[in-house]
């Protein structure tokens, strides 16, 4: 029979706190990693020399083509048996393969950010005399961040229950947890209800906080405030995102290319 | 001239003086551009055919054509924005995008090519003002980033130059609350805060609003009068004539005819420019 007791013993109780705890600093760091090296795989993808273009077109195609599950799996199981010695940690094996993945979508998603931003602002930094680096840290990335964020956070509430996956090697994330304490006394099914609570509460926690960077963001929330806003008359990012709105970006000019006009 | 570095610095069998002493010591303001047999493709279009050109330093020239005539590519290819597939560039007595090792034409590093970029001013026919900044923002970037000036004094600077452009009070707008007048005369007051020796106007009216071209061209009217050295891209006539020093005529690819706004404008010697100028004034 269920047993509502078992829920609300193990719902407060420190191995849930210390699970959840794991859930999301695991996630955090994950995501970190991954948006980080999605950023590289990014530029690298966007390059015009095939050498720095193709492996990444290989490596998303392998990390995207393929379950995350079986990518653990082969790192925790398979690793050691190619490379005798060479065992990692299971959270070791968990951040890298996690992260590995992750950079695979995010590279994606940040390079249709960057392809968002007019070729005219790179063109513009340039002939300022700005290099590179700085013309994508200081005028490219900060406007391609307006497209990234909104499926960062997507990804990262998909990221705090993906995490799920670490259970398989052991890893005592919510479901391992969950698995682990609940097969002794029979009691999986209440003990996974509680992991999933715990996955409710953090998701919706994470909607929230995304929703308030959406609102800070907002100009009329921030004109409201008599605060002027950094994206001040334009749209929240859900309408830009969903395709209305007005942002600055004109569509046509994204196709156009580098040299419209007369040559 | 300071800048000749090594012997072979014009090319082999070339008889001619080095460009940048002036021609027989007349005392003549040397030359701040230099277009030698400059060759561009793109793909098996081509589009700039030999082009040979030169620009003193404090000259006017504008140049003229239909489109597809080359000459915003020449222009992008003075500071470097396109590459050339032949010929020479030489700004300020520096080749362009190359460096000259041993008789041999090397790439130039980024940071080479970001140095000289910094000291030449562009300015776009669709104003590309940096979309997240404002007017002010716009103008302190590159000379705190690029040319690392304090920022008190990138300001000071900017709102001068706003002033200049009679933009003072636009200081805290976004790019898109300006009219297209307002963002192009910041995209030239952004360009001037890099204290460029050279500016380039690349069709700098041609997106905006017949009513607003004139404020646009009354802030390179006053640029010209100050004595900066500028290659003007335009369809406007009436500024050519009136501000130029030369104006060069091209077509498909080549300069066709070049001269004196007056002879360009009043006699032109060539059946294509005769027909260019007669469709101009038809319309």
């Amino acid at each position: 029979m269920f047993d509502w007791d078992t829920v609300g013993k193990f719902i407060v109780s420190p191995f849930f706190l210390q699970a959840a705890w794991t859930t999301l600093w695991l996630s955090v760091v994950a995501q970190l990693a991954g948006v980080i090296l999605g950023l590289f795989l990014a530029l690298m993808r966007m390059s015009r020399l095939k050498l720095l273009s193709f492996p990444v077109q290989v490596y998303v195609w392998f990390f995207r083509g393929s379950p995350l599950l079986i990518q653990v799996l082969l790192l925790w199981d398979g690793l050691p048996k190619l490379v005798p010695g060479l065992l990692f940690s299971q959270i070791a094996c968990i951040l890298i393969a996690f992260s590995l993945n992750e950079a695979a979508y995010m590279s994606e998603i940040i390079r249709a950010g960057i392809g968002s931003v007019d070729p005219g602002q790179m063109e513009a930094a340039r002939a300022l005399g700005m290099r590179y680096w700085l013309a994508m840290r200081r005028i490219i990335l900060p406007q391609a961040a307006r497209v990234i964020i909104p499926p960062l956070g997507n990804e990262f509430n998909n990221m705090l229950k993906t995490t799920s996956i670490a259970s398989v090697i052991g890893l005592e994330e919510l479901t391992g947890t969950a698995e682990i304490l609940g097969a002794p006394t029979f009691s999986t099914f209440e003990l996974l209800i509680v992991a999933t609570l715990y996955y409710l509460l953090l998701t919706t926690l994470w909607d929230y906080f995304q929703r308030w960077i959406e609102r800070r963001l907002d100009p009329e929330y921030a004109s409201k405030r008599g605060r002027p806003g950094r994206w001040q008359g334009q749209k929240s990012w859900a309408q830009r995102v969903l395709g209305f709105g007005n942002p600055p970006v004109e569509p046509g000019k994204l196709i156009a290319g580098g040299h419209g006009g007369a040559r | 001239m300071t800048q000749l570095q090594g012997d072979n610095w014009f090319r082999e069998g070339d008889q001619a003086q080095p460009p940048f002493t002036s021609a027989s010591g007349t005392g003549e303001a040397p030359e701040m551009v230099r277009i030698e047999e400059v060759v561009k493709r793109f793909g098996d279009l081509l589009v700039l055919k030999n082009i040979n050109m030169t620009v003193k330093r404090g000259q006017v020239v504008v140049i003229i054509g239909p489109s597809g005539s080359g000459k915003t590519t020449l222009l992008r290819c003075i500071n470097h924005l396109e590459k050339i597939d032949g010929g020479r560039i030489y700004v300020d007595g520096q080749l362009v995008g190359y460096r000259l090792i041993k008789g041999r034409l090397v790439k130039a590093k980024e940071a080479e090519i970001a140095k000289m970029r910094s000291q030449i001013g562009f300015v776009f026919q669709r104003f590309n003002l940096f979309a997240h900044m404002t007017a002010l923002e716009n103008i302190i970037e590159a000379p705190i980033h690029v040319l690392g000036m304090s920022r008190d004094e990138a300001v000071a600077q900017a709102m001068e130059l706003l002033r200049k452009v009679g933009l003072e009070d636009k200081a805290h707008a976004y790019p898109h609350k300006l009219s297209g007048g307002q963002q192009q005369r910041v995209a030239i007051a952004r360009a001037l805060a890099m204290r460029p020796k050279l500016m380039l106007f690349d069709e700098a009216t041609s997106a905006l609003d017949p009513e607003l071209v004139g404020e646009v061209l009354k802030v390179m009217r006053q640029l010209a009068e100050e004595g900066m050295t500028m290659i003007v891209v335009t369809h406007e006539m009436g500024f050519a004539r009136d501000v130029a020093d030369h104006v060069i005529f091209m077509d498909h690819g080549t300069i066709v005819e070049e001269g004196p706004p007056e002879q360009i404008f009043d006699d032109p010697q060539n059946e294509r420019t005769r027909n260019f100028l007669g469709l101009i004034a038809a319309d």
